[in-house]
């Protein structure tokens, strides 16, 4: 388990941005997941409602956009979701070289804030 | 008055910065670090074991053992010949940049060529943290089976080189290697891979060989 410390990250730059922005409360913060990486929401909802206590960010509400993956075709160019999570190969023409275009992204987009 | 503002930010960025400053500090004390990535039971001491035992006396080499608790592994790659540093992450399931960080400063890195780090056995978080190693390698191994690259995609799609251990098992276990090298085909078309097995010592030049060209100046 390895959220803790990612949800100490989130809170940082966070901060950094809403201090940058002379910001007095933090309402709102938008992350995107890609399906491949390895970040369970529910796990970082419960350490965020732990670690931003006391901060500006108390309160705020954290708002999830999973992205799915998705394989492109180096073959034919064909782009096409890892669905289920099994990797299949292109479902245009059956090649095998395909490359993740999607689906390893974790970042916070954007914050929503009170000045 | 709410007000919308972009961050844009990696949640990680801060381990890659500081991966990118062990980097630094590898590069100027002239060291080939590899970061090896498994499940518990691969075989990463083992393959460090013979790493060094092979290496010796051509490289200067050093060990870093990441594991939740103990010394096993470290006194393992100590009796082999390699300084060894023990990392216990205390319960987390991976190593980063600052755990690698702190270990290096542990370590005389002018008098050192190779650095083999091993990380904690898991499949899943250690490919999400960059350490700062020159190249990722994964150990699979047979009796882990061969639907693994599609179970674990993200570790098998990011890795420079690919051992396969315990081959010497294939007659007993079903493993059908075609259905597995297809499996990382599609993650990471054209992956070095090593097909090896530590116990007899088969297809280990090959892998010795590579870590060879990849030190050499």
């Amino acid at each position: 388990m390895h959220e803790l410390s990612i949800t100490q990250n989130i809170l940082e730059i966070a901060l950094k941005h809403a201090q940058a922005a002379n910001a007095r409360k933090i309402s709102d913060l938008y992350l995107v997941i890609g399906q491949l990486s390895s970040v369970v929401d529910d796990s970082v909802q419960f350490y965020w409602d732990m670690i931003s206590e006391g901060t500006i960010c108390q309160g705020a509400e954290l708002h999830f956009k999973r992205l799915p993956a998705l394989l492109e075709c180096r073959d034919c160019g064909e782009r096409y979701p890892l669905d289920d999570g099994t990797l299949t190969p292109c479902i245009q023409c059956d090649s095998i070289s395909v490359a993740v275009v999607q689906g390893k992204e974790f970042r916070l987009d954007s914050i929503e804030i009170e000045v | 008055m709410p007000k919308r503002i972009p961050v844009v930010e990696n949640i990680l960025s801060a381990n890659d910065q500081l991966a990118q400053q062990n980097r630094q500090q590898l590069d100027q004390a002239g060291i080939f670090a590899v970061n090896l990535m498994a499940s518990p039971g691969a075989g990463k001491t083992t393959l460090i074991e013979h790493t060094v035992q092979r290496l010796a006396g051509e490289y200067r080499l050093a060990a870093i053992d990441g594991d939740i608790a103990t010394s096993i592994d470290a006194d393992r790659a100590a009796a082999a010949g390699a300084t060894a540093i023990q990392i216990n992450t205390g319960g987390q399931c991976h190593l980063d940049a600052v755990m690698l960080r702190d270990a290096l400063q542990q370590l005389d890195l002018h008098q050192l060529d190779l650095l083999l780090v091993e990380n904690v056995g898991n499949l899943v978080c250690p490919a999400d943290f960059k350490l700062g190693t020159h190249k990722n390698v994964l150990i699979a191994s047979i009796p882990e089976g061969d639907d693994k690259p599609y179970k674990y995609p993200g570790m098998y799609k990011d890795v420079d080189a690919l051992v396969i251990n315990k081959i010497d098992l294939l007659p007993y276990i079903d493993f059908d290697m075609d259905y597995f090298r297809r499996g990382v085909e599609l993650l990471n078309p054209g992956l070095v891979a090593f097909p090896i097995s530590c116990r007899t010592a088969q297809g280990l030049d090959e892998w010795l060989l590579w870590i060879k060209t990849n030190a050499s100046p």
